[in-house]
């Protein structure tokens, strides 16, 4: 078969599917029960570090031991 | 060891566009070849210089020099672009201003472009660069990674509008609209792209937060999107490697559909996707509460990733394009409406219960009227892409004035609010220099919008329907020339409301030089220190 035929076969059956099923998929995982608490923190990323990146993760453990240790 | 590789690159570099400068096969090719070579010359000595100082410790904070420089850029090239705008709406309309001496280099065939690709490519890749990168760390709660590769963007990005603007002057352009420029300044910009993309998923990967921000998804799916359009759009073959002139690889009806694929998704991703990931951030930051509804913007990114790819074809209609093809553009142009508007309704909500900052705040007013343009100019596109409508907007003004609603009123307006937003914060103000004259600057720029725009509506049906007006006999009516003298009153009011929005853009460069210099400086933030 012609490259382009098969191609084009491909894309107006499986890969439309494909991309169907994901779209919906999307919109479905979006709205799904029980996620109005995780999408509004989400929303709230903006909110957070204004003006100073989040500490490392290394340096949070660090701060940890220190208080234990006192 | 870094600085001595880095010194041999710019020499090897300053030496090879020497020799392309006296090889070259044309003018503008040789006047590009030296520019590099300045430019390459010029690192060269300021690396040599600087080679052996001590190195600063790496910083840790936020990287907000380059968005400062971006900030800075975006005013600057935003009034060279509006000015030159004005400046062919002028010519238009008084075709002396094409003057003699000027023949073959500021005529207006030369000058449009340098307008659209200023006015897109400099205003507003600036400001998509520069906020994408204050976005991308405060979401990420991380720095930007790379280091100075974000300088190396920054400058890199300068010296493509450059070269690109030089070029349309001097007569370097490949016929593409939006993608003028000719196969090595193409190159370079591919160049800059892979490194921002770089930057931008590394700053991500690093992230604190463990969700994605919706912005920073819009934000990279135009970095992502616009990297697969340019190169594909741009494939050609040079004439020679000492020319400007290439030859495209695709042909006829192909290369068309390339093209408008490429333009429509030039709308559809740099002017809108970049400059949603803009309100996504910026609209919720200055009304001071989160977006309205975050399941909804979630659905608004996919929708219109998976929809906008496929309406470039509603710019060939009535042309060679299949007809199928041109019916899926209209389409798919058409179910755009809905997450066009859903976005826009989730902008305007997340003011629902702060309504009173509008009569308070001149920022936020700027971005809700960017909203409201966005929203307007997204359901007259997809109308204009319905045949029927087409066959009486095509080729006219209303095409022109349906873009600049689109442009300043959404990308500049949304623009305007986050420099706004961000000179008080970059420059670490109180609070802007004068509010009076972001309001000052808000009117000028609304009134001279909507001047182009309803003089443009006028010009274009009027002229729709004069060349399709014919006579008892089947003749037509109108000869080109009567469309021409007929539009002059209109193309006057056009350029009188370009005038006024380039007259706002200055009101807004005054306002942010004086904030940058004189406004209060900024008390030091009350954090609770962790007791030592």
């Amino acid at each position: 078969m012609e490259t382009y035929t098969a191609l084009r076969a491909f894309a107006d059956s499986w890969m439309l599917l494909f991309l169907t099923l994901f779209f919906l998929g999307v919109i479905f995982w979006a709205l799904r029960p029980g996620s109005a608490r995780v999408h509004s923190d989400s929303a709230d990323i903006p909110f957070r570090h204004d003006n100073e990146p989040a500490p490392s993760r290394d340096a949070d453990e660090a701060a940890c031991h220190k208080e234990a240790r006192t | 060891m870094w600085d001595y590789v880095k010194i041999a690159v710019y020499g090897v570099i300053a030496v090879c566009a020497a020799i392309a400068a006296s090889y070259a096969r044309d003018f503008a090719y040789q006047v590009h070849a030296l520019i590099v070579m300045l430019v390459a010359a010029g690192l060269f000595l300021w690396t040599v210089r600087r080679t052996g100082d001590p190195k600063p410790a790496p910083e840790t904070g936020y990287m907000d020099d380059v968005v400062r420089a971006g900030v800075i850029a975006t005013a600057f090239w935003g009034v060279i672009g509006f000015a030159a705008g004005t400046f062919v709406a002028s010519q238009l309309a008084f075709p002396w201003l094409n003057f003699e001496w000027a023949q073959g280099h500021l005529n207006f065939g030369r000058l449009r472009p340098l307008h659209t690709s200023a006015v897109i490519f400099a205003f507003g890749g600036n400001a998509l660069i520069a906020t994408s990168f204050y976005v991308v760390q405060r979401t990420s709660a991380a720095r930007l990674w790379g280091g100075n590769a974000a300088w190396f963007v920054f400058w890199g990005y300068q010296l493509f509008i450059v070269l690109a603007a030089t070029g349309y002057v001097l007569g370097a352009t490949q016929s593409k609209e939006y993608a003028e420029p000719e196969w090595y300044v193409d190159i370079w910009l591919t160049i800059i792209w892979v490194v921002y993309l770089a930057i931008f998923l590394g700053t991500i990967f690093k992230r604190k937060e463990p969700h994605i921000y919706v912005a920073n998804w819009f934000y990279l799916s135009f970095i992502v999107t616009v990297a697969m359009l340019h190169i594909v759009n741009n494939l050609s073959i040079p004439v020679s490697i000492f020319g400007s002139k290439s030859v495209q690889v695709f042909a006829g009806v192909q290369d068309a559909m390339i093209q408008w694929w490429y333009g429509h998704n030039a709308v559809g991703f740099f002017l809108t996707a970049g400059f949603l990931g803009m309100m996504y951030y910026f609209v919720p930051k200055q009304a001071e509460r989160p977006v309205y509804s975050y399941k909804l913007s979630i659905i608004h990114f996919w929708a219109l990733i998976f929809l906008y790819i496929w309406a470039g074809p509603h710019h060939l209609h009535y042309t060679a394009l299949p007809d199928w093809a041109s019916t899926l553009g209209m389409v798919f142009s058409i179910m755009l409406w809905m997450p066009s508007w859903g976005g826009m309704i989730n902008g305007l909500m997340t003011l629902s219960g702060a309504w009173d900052k509008l009569r308070t705040d001149p920022v936020i007013r700027m971005m809700v009227v960017a909203v409201g343009f966005y929203g307007m100019s997204t359901f007259e596109g997809p109308m204009m892409s319905i045949k029927a409508v087409n066959s009486l907007s095509h080729y006219t003004d209303w095409t022109i004035g349906h873009v600049h609603s689109g442009a300043l009123g959404w990308n500049g307006m949304i623009t305007f609010g986050a420099l706004y937003f961000l000179a008080p914060r970059l420059w670490g103000k109180e609070r802007l220099y004068s509010n009076a004259l972001v309001s000052w600057h808000f009117w000028l720029a609304t009134i001279g919008i909507v001047l182009y725009a309803a003089s443009m509506w006028v010009s274009g049906i009027m002229e729709g329907l004069m060349w399709r007006e014919v006579d008892a006999q089947g003749f037509l009516v109108n000869s080109f020339a009567d469309t021409v003298s007929a539009k002059f009153p209109m193309y006057v009011v056009r350029a009188i409301g370009g005038g006024l929005f380039v007259l706002g853009a200055l009101i807004m460069c005054f306002n942010i030089w004086k904030t940058a210099t004189s406004a209060p400086a900024r008390q030091p933030a009350r954090v609770a220190a962790p007791a030592e």
